[in-house]
């Protein structure tokens, strides 16, 4: 391995030094700085006789007297089983005080796309035990679901309560327990008081043991989190892969991480895309995202439920769009919902889950689930859009049938919708929730249900009441 | 895609920078879109930029790891497609590499690099039919026998179009029936060339024909709404463009799967893997609408996720559009689905940027509009060269960032396109799917296709057609004035109208793509559903005039039967019954 003495520029997160040695790309570098430090970085351009070098942990304090080494070889993450159960700081090295890592294999940390044709579609229904989502969301094992959140949002309760509640119900009426999921954990320039809430509700249920966190915080060098993603998923392909973990990834904050690539971006002087953000962020992003999934005749699966918070709360903005056209679906935290101290303040009309159609119906969920869930949403939309005519002419002008819708977006949001972060609700209840709220209106209204279906579920006296009600 | 094993202007050079997959190499003797091999793992590489004695490659694998020093090998070939039986029932990558081998050949369900595999099987035999016999004269791309392919298609083996020039015949000097691989050849002409079952064509040039003409037949797909209002023709070209979620692979799949031509292409370019898996899954199991059999036997998969190396992504289109008129040619229509020409555009923004080219609009390299015209422009109704027409049909999702239609994809997009189905994310959400929006799509065959439907489907097509638009239009007036005032402030009729257009939006606008019997919808379906909310509408009207309120036609209790038409697999009989119900129920009230 040989040293250079022979850093030419330093600018931003980059290092440029001379070399005479053919030098790969993507190789890991080590920089000594004169005051004993190492510092670790990556090769981002390799030409005959020079090469960028990105510094992880910021270039502060290197001079041009530093020695680089190259060690030869790409980025990789050591890992093992008894990572479960520890807490890792973003570039994968232990925080916790605990024992030294055994590794078992050391993978690359850019992991092989996986062959369309070795996948397995994903339609295991995870039962998540939150309604907005099993009911008109549903989650499958290998899904990728971003949380599309923005600035002061409940978006960590959410993603905790998924967390702890998370199970596949299959299992359970096998006579097993109903599987639990390992759940990684990505934190990417998140706050220490974010960590800490995290941190405790792990140590509080007991998830820990089950859990492996990477933590790379807000203070923490933002080039940094261009790894920890990468570390994250590594470490999640390897327990569901080859171990036969169901895992969990949750990832906190892609925006940080965007934010990241942008400020490299810059650094090396690229022609910037759309905001500044670099052409190359949708491959970047499915690199990441695509990790998720099944493979056949492998027993574990990899879900994702990356959060990010939409600067703005605009979904228009580069980081959600993007993400939006390569995740399969977004669940929508919304400020309003928030304010009206709904929780989780879901808004589910924008909110969409495409591998739901796969994942529910009889013998996955219930035969009905597709048609309420559709109906719902239609009556849910009607209401919505109801409301804004009852602010201009009230409601006293509004039709009896238009009336009954927005009665039912009013308890669609009060009874389905916000049962509290601390609550679980299985399929059958979040269902008959459903059938409640659908039986305010008359049956002729129910266009987008089987008609078996509404003589087996529809609640005859509520309408009867409903009839009631409205000719008071 | 295969090695290339001519010999002529093979050169080796070596890498001088490596940055992502954009690599340059010196001393490398190379045309423009030569295939090259990079490395020591030998990673397939295209020419794309020739400057002095430098020469930039664009590496259709990952390239971590590679870097300067290593070779480049130069095969002297422009990217191929390998074209012979067994491309239908086939998955492959971005440039012909099939992904069922690769997995075997790797041992891994990742993809790994320098694994290359030919795009047809060259072992596997095939029974070999013959429909000239010795002594015929044959011209370029004329047919010389037939082998069944899959169940549903015969594979015609052609002569080569470069095997003579345009106007020149050969005699046939030998011929034989029987089993042979596809690189055996199966026949000799009189002038010494042998042709087997296997071609070769460069994917970046279109197989030649002799003229192009206007097309007269619907690409029926079974969607009313494409069908009835907005129809495409076999050979034409459409965009559906659309925000995330808005629909844009569930309409590509559906046409995929409905479609009523012979031979389906579908390019999934930067998309999704599970959605790739999907159709893997599904569509050996479904059946083909025309005949019952496997849909996958008459369709070829091209998948390069959105995870694939993003030079591959560049290539997929043309991998997808070679494969689409060697079919065409056999006198096939063929159609092709690219989802997404967007991820396809910024895969050249992508690699223009490593190349410090002069960005134009939103960073897009300043050929964007060109590449797009050439590709849609391969599309189309044509008299092939062997004196048989076939269609290639051409239709893009595309996806324009924050679902902004006035970016310079979709506009450019739009200026060659004649068939635009607009997805709306706001119908979308109300789950009114397709979610194509009936105000902003169009369809410039509509006129030309007219004739077709009136014969096949009923005379009063076009004017039936015309009346649902009106009516879809008043009601676009109507809503905003509803909006300011509320439904029960407008006149009777009005309202009348109001509730017709909510029939025509959920029993013919909508369709549950899940539903097995609403899935497809056949033109003389589409027809009858239109009729029967016609006849709700005549009948209601003459109700109102005779001075029955406008809340007691709507209540007649047969009427949101209308919603399950769709549903009914035997709709005839119902569709009778329902529109004498109506008649007589409305007709009970006065």
């Amino acid at each position: 391995m040989k040293e250079y003495q022979t850093i030419t520029e330093i600018s931003g997160p980059l290092v440029y030094a001379e070399v005479d040695e053919p030098i790969g790309y993507d190789e890991i570098v080590e920089i000594e700085t004169a005051q004993g430090k190492t510092l670790r970085g990556q090769v981002l351009e390799s030409a005959d006789g020079v090469v960028a070098i990105q510094v992880f942990e910021g270039t502060s304090g290197i001079d041009q007297k530093a020695s680089v080494r190259f060690l030869g070889e790409t980025m990789k993450m050591p890992v093992t089983e008894d990572l479960l159960g520890r807490v890792l700081d973003g570039s994968g090295r232990p925080i916790d005080d605990g024992p030294e890592i055994v590794p078992e294999e050391r993978q690359d940390i850019v992991g092989a796309a996986i062959n369309p044709y070795s996948r397995e579609y994903p339609e295991e229904f995870i039962e998540t035990g939150v309604s907005a989502i099993d009911g008109m969301n549903t989650l499958v094992r290998g899904q990728k679901l971003p949380i599309f959140s923005s600035s002061g949002q409940p978006h960590s309760e959410l993603a905790m309560q998924i967390a702890r509640q998370a199970s596949v119900p299959e299992e359970e009426s096998d006579g097993g327990e109903g599987s639990e999921f390992a759940v990684i954990f990505g934190a990417m320039g998140i706050t220490q008081e974010e960590a800490n809430e995290f941190m405790e509700d792990f140590e509080r249920t007991g998830a820990l043991e089950r859990s492996v966190v990477f933590m790379n915080l807000a203070d923490d060098p933002a080039v940094e989190r261009t790894v920890t993603p990468r570390m994250v998923l590594t470490t999640a392909e390897y327990l569901a892969f080859e171990k036969d973990y169901h895992v969990l990834v949750i990832l906190t904050d892609m925006t940080n991480y965007c934010e990241a690539l942008r400020e490299i971006g810059a650094a090396r002087e690229e022609v910037p895309g759309r905001r500044g953000y670099p052409g190359y962020m949708y491959t970047d992003l499915a690199q990441l995202y695509e990790r998720a999934g099944r493979i056949e005749g492998r027993e574990g699966s990899v879900t994702q439920i990356p959060i990010l918070t939409m600067p703005g709360d605009d979904d228009t903005h580069p980081i959600p769009d993007l993400t939006g056209y390569i995740t399969e679906g977004q669940i929508y935290v919304d400020p309003d919902l928030n304010s009206q101290g709904l929780q989780p303040p879901v808004n589910v009309l924008p909110s969409l889950s495409r591998l739901m159609d796969d994942g529910i119906g009889e013998g996955l969920t219930r035969g009905d689930h597709g048609d309420v869930s559709d109906q719902m949403y239609a009556a849910y939309a009607e209401g919505e859009d109801l409301r804004d005519l009852v602010n201009i002419v009230g409601r006293e002008a509004l039709s009896e049938r238009d009336n009954k819708y927005l009665d039912f977006a009013d308890a669609f949001e009060t009874e389905f919708i916000d049962q509290g972060f601390q609550t679980s609700r299985d399929i059958e209840e979040t269902l008959e929730i459903g059938w409640e709220l659908l039986s305010m209106l008359p049956k002729s209204e129910l266009n987008r249900v089987g008609e078996e279906y509404i003589e087996q579920y529809y609640h005859e006296e509520d309408a009867e009441e409903a009839v009631a009600e409205a000719a008071d | 895609m295969s090695k290339a094993e001519s010999t002529d202007g093979t050169a080796t050079g070596v890498i001088q920078s490596v940055s992502g997959p954009v690599v340059s190499a010196r001393d490398l003797d190379a045309r423009m879109n030569d295939v090259v091999y990079v490395g020591d793992e030998g990673l397939m590489g295209e020419v794309i930029e020739i400057e002095g004695n430098i020469t930039t490659i664009q590496v259709y694998e990952e390239t971590s790891g590679v870097g300067p020093g290593e070779p480049v090998e130069n095969t002297g070939e422009p990217l191929s497609v390998d074209l012979g039986p067994g491309m239908l029932d086939a998955i492959y990558d971005g440039v012909q590499r099939p992904l069922d081998v690769l997995e075997g050949k790797m041992e891994s369900p990742y993809l790994d690099r320098g694994v290359d595999a030919p795009g047809i099987d060259l072992e596997a035999e095939w029974e070999f039919e013959p429909t000239v016999e010795v002594g015929d004269e044959v011209g370029r791309g004329d047919v010389i026998g037939i082998v069944e392919e899959t169940v549903t298609i015969d594979h015609k083996v052609m002569v080569p179009p470069n095997a003579l020039d345009d106007g020149e015949t050969a005699a046939i000097e030998s011929i034989e029936a029987g089993s042979f691989d596809v690189t055996e050849a199966v026949a000799e002409l009189d002038n010494g060339v042998e042709i087997s079952m296997h071609q070769e064509w460069p994917v970046r040039e279109p197989r030649p024909t002799v003229e192009k003409r206007t097309p007269r037949t619907p690409l029926v797909s079974g969607q009313r709404i494409l069908d009835g209002l907005f129809p495409i023709a076999k050979g034409g070209t459409a965009a559906i463009p659309g925000p995330f979620g808005s629909g844009k692979t569930v309409t590509q799949h559906q046409l995929a799967k409905y479609a009523d031509a012979d031979i389906i292409v579908y390019v999934g370019c930067g998309e999704r893997g599970n959605e790739m898996t999907e159709v893997i899954e599904d569509f050996p199991e479904l059946e083909d609408p025309a005949n019952g059999n496997p849909l996958m036997a008459r369709t070829s998969l091209i998948a390069n996720t959105s995870n694939m190396p993003v030079a591959a992504r560049e290539s997929c289109i043309y991998t997808g559009i070679t494969i689409a008129e060697y079919y065409r040619d056999m006198g096939y229509d063929v159609a092709l689905m690219a989802d997404s020409t967007s991820r396809w555009a910024e895969a050249m923004r992508e690699i223009s940027s490593r190349l410090e080219e002069m960005p134009g609009e939103e960073g897009y390299p300043a050929y964007l509009a060109a590449r797009l015209a050439q590709f849609y422009e391969r599309a189309g109704y044509f008299e092939n060269i062997n004196g048989t027409e076939g269609s290639v049909s051409a239709i893009g999702a595309v996806s324009p960032p924050g679902g902004d239609f006035s970016e310079p994809v979709t506009q450019n997009t739009l200026r060659i396109v004649k068939t635009f189905w607009a997805l709306d994310a706001d119908l979308a959400e109300r789950r009114h799917f397709p979610s194509i929006n009936w105000n902003e799509s169009y369809s410039l065959y509509k006129d030309q296709l007219d004739p077709w439907f009136k014969e096949e489907v009923a005379e009063d097509w076009d004017s039936t057609r015309q009346w649902a638009v009106d009516v879809l239009d008043e009601e676009t007036e109507l809503q905003e004035i509803v909006q300011l005032v509320g439904k029960d402030a407008l006149p009777e009729d009005q309202q009348l109208t109001l509730e017709v257009a909510r029939y025509l939006r959920e029993a013919y606008l909508q369709q549950n793509a899940f539903h097995p019997v609403d899935t497809y919808c056949p033109p003389e379906k589409t027809y009858l559903i239109l009729t029967t909310i016609r006849t709700f509408n005549d009948e209601a009207f003459k109700a109102l005039e005779a001075g029955v309120p406008v809340e007691e036609i709507i209540a007649v209790e047969a009427i949101p039967k209308i919603n399950r038409i769709g549903v009914q697999e035997e709709y005839g009989e119902y569709i009778e019954e329902l529109k004498s119900e109506i008649a007589d129920g409305i007709r009970s009230l006065y």
